[in-house]
């Protein structure tokens, strides 16, 4: 047994033996490309501060790039600005600033293309058209970086991290502001996206399709044009997101659009024109959440079905839920509602008698969104009250049988 | 000038209806402010009220403070006053009193438990709908002679503002729904101002709402300072016609 841990010993240091660390400055024209030349597989390349204007900078060896006090490299708006086309690369420390702008191709501050086991960590991306860009890549590391742009349009501008036909990502604390989407993903499975923090982005703060089995966990997605768009995806999970002041006509904090069988649980959603709006989505449980303050805490299409609200708070909504038919095939029990008028008799702490979510008034502008100039009129207290007496247009089915007196402690 | 108008507020202030009606307001504030823990819901239970008894009480009592002076104001006339300041000075003994009752009954209690933006808004636009339903009592009070008639008017115009006008605007938004109709229904909002109070108030509680799916317009429009400026304006306007109306009706009219 000795003999052989030494025979493991010797092995690594002579591997390490072979490896060596190349110093870059900002003293020549292409002084990284001609350094990544010159190394081979295992070397590091440690990149001093200054500035660096390359672009294309292939990596085709198994390297580690590192920058010493974030070292800049700008691309002048012409092309891209790292291509890693080889497994195992690590790139930490750099800032990395204005790629070009194409319609042909996406340009992107870090392409990983076709790879495994990349590690992207502590960099800043200013001013790209794409920050990070993942192309059937697996096993890869996104960490701890900063993606800053300021994007106007929609049309000429990229998203923060991209992810496509790629699985077992990891996307953990990353800050992303003022893209088109901040993360991206199409085709992606398995992967996980933990802590980070979208902000401002001018489309959704996460937009995801066709990518199943994902979990997203303890982000923010704050401020963004259109909050977060969720779509043909199944077995997502998102726990204890926050989905902050998503504003705006066509604004929610989670638009869901043919999911299934994922779960929404311990989220906040606070200040959003649309907490969530789903739309053919089936079997989701939504669990633990709170809604606070937003326009409507959730839009349900009647083409949903069999989902599950179960043990969320809905505090200070203007609406609770809207609906735009009078099927309802999803199951509400057991939730907070702070506009229940009902009594508990049994002090049970479970209200005796249901609580329709559906206000009179939110069926009305479901139909005429123009009568929303009215809202909280005289008129339409007297409307509501009336419906509340004598039900006929709200739909009867949409009902929580067992409201809680008491609101949830939920953070 | 002046001088009308201390013997009206001091008439008024003897005669005791307007102390009890701020201290109705002040209970009634103190109590559903303190009753909810979010203020902001006490908030819009204050707006509910004074969208509701703000108009109806001011427009109601000052149609009848009016018929009741009549006698004084006939003795003024006889004196050598000029027939419009007396008028305006009626107007504004009177406004003084009740936009004084209203600010100390609602205002007091929302300033001591929640002083914000919308607070001060909310006692703008209740300061404002006492000046026009005033007015609008005015210009009733000029209109007709039978002091019966004119309260029924009052009863009208209040009913109709706060009631029927909503009603028709809603019938109008269903039947021509079809249409772009956004814009045309803010121009008709104008039209009333307890619509327009209502709608300076929600720019301060209920923004998500508005913002949200009724149309780019509403939001464009009403979500900026413009919307708010052009509410006030709107009431502004609001008490001024009715004021130069009665003015101008009253110069020809035989008493």
């Amino acid at each position: 047994m000795p003999r052989l841990i030494i025979t493991i010993l010797f092995i690594f240091f002579a591997y390490n033996g072979n490896t060596k660390t190349i110093v870059v400055r900002a003293d020549k024209a292409n002084a990284i490309k001609n350094a990544l030349a010159y190394c081979t597989d295992g070397d590091t390349v440690s990149i001093e501060k200054g500035l660096y204007k390359e672009q294309d900078i292939l990596v085709s060896k198994r390297i580690t790039i590192l920058g010493k006090d974030y070292p800049v490299i700008d691309g002048v708006k012409k092309g891209q600005l790292i291509v890693v086309v080889r497994d195992s690369v690590i790139i930490s420390g750099l800032q990395l600033q204005n790629t070009g702008r194409s319609s042909m191709t996406d340009m992107a501050a870090i392409r990983l293309q076709n790879v495994k086991s990349v590690s992207v960590t502590n960099n800043k991306l200013v001013n790209n058209t794409y920050g990070v860009y993942l192309q059937n890549s697996h096993y890869c590391l996104v960490y701890k970086n900063t993606i800053r742009a300021d994007a106007k349009d929609e049309l000429n501008s990229g998203n923060g991290i991209h992810a496509w036909k790629s699985t077992h990502l990891l996307l953990q604390s990353n800050n992303i502001s003022g893209h088109r989407d901040g993360i991206y993903f199409e085709f992606v499975t398995d992967s996980r996206i933990i802590n980070n923090t979208s902000t401002e982005n001018i489309r959704y703060g996460l937009h995801f399709m066709f990518s199943h089995k994902d979990v997203y966990s303890r982000n923010s997605f704050i401020n963004n044009g259109s909050g977060v768009a969720v779509m043909y995806s199944k077995q997502v999970e998102m726990y204890y997101n926050t989905f902050r002041h998503n504003w705006g006509d066509a604004s929610y904090a989670i638009l869901l659009k043919e999911i299934a069988d994922s779960k929404i649980e311990h989220n906040l959603f606070d200040k959003n024109t649309v907490g969530i709006y789903m739309e053919g989505t089936s079997r989701i449980q939504v669990l633990y959440n709170e809604f606070v303050e937003n326009g409507w805490a959730m839009r349900v299409q009647s083409s949903c079905d069999n989902n599950v609200f179960e043990k969320n708070n809905f505090l200070s909504n203007s609406f609770d839920v809207a609906t735009n038919g009078t099927m309802m095939l999803n199951t509400f029990n057991n939730n907070y509602w702070d506009k229940y008028d009902g009594y508990d008799l049994d002090k049970n702490k479970v209200g005796d008698v249901p609580y329709y979510p559906v206000s009179m008034y939110s069926v009305v502008t479901e139909r005429v969104p123009t009568a929303m100039i009215l809202y909280r009129s005289f008129l339409t207290d007297i409307m509501n009250r009336v419906e509340k007496v004598m039900p006929s247009i709200v739909p009867d089915k949409l009902k929580d049988d067992n409201p809680l007196m008491k609101s949830l402690k939920l953070r | 000038m002046k001088t009308i108008m201390k013997y009206v507020v001091a008439d008024l202030i003897r005669n005791k209806v307007i102390v009890v009606y701020a201290i109705i307001l002040a209970v009634l504030s103190f109590s559903v402010l303190s009753i909810d823990e979010n203020p902001a819901k006490g908030l819009l239970s204050l707006l509910n009220v004074t969208l509701l008894f703000v108009p109806l009480i001011s427009i109601l009592f000052a149609t009848i403070y009016y018929f009741n002076s009549i006698e004084f104001i006939e003795l003024l006339l006889a004196q050598p006053v000029r027939r419009n300041k007396v008028l305006l000075a009626e107007y504004a003994g009177l406004t003084i009193s009740l936009s004084l009752a209203y600010l100390l009954g609602v205002g007091l209690p929302v300033m001591i438990i929640s002083p914000n933006l919308a607070a001060i808004t909310l006692l703008m636009s209740g300061f404002l709908l006492t000046l026009i339903f005033t007015a609008i009592a005015l210009l009733i009070f000029v209109l007709f002679k039978d002091k019966t008639k004119g309260i029924g008017a009052a009863i009208a115009a209040a009913m109709f503002f706060t009631l029927l006008f909503d009603g028709l605007l809603l019938i109008f938004i269903y039947s021509f729904n079809e249409y772009p109709i956004d814009k045309a229904v803010l121009g008709i909002t104008a039209f009333n101002p307890v619509d327009l109070a209502r709608i300076l108030m929600l720019l301060q509680l209920d923004v998500a709402v508005l913002m949200g799916y009724s149309g780019a317009l509403f939001k464009k429009f009403l979500g900026t300072g413009t919307g708010s400026v052009y509410v006030v304006i709107c009431m502004l306007f609001w008490v001024l016609l009715p004021l130069m109306l009665s003015v101008r009706v009253f110069r020809k009219k035989d008493l």
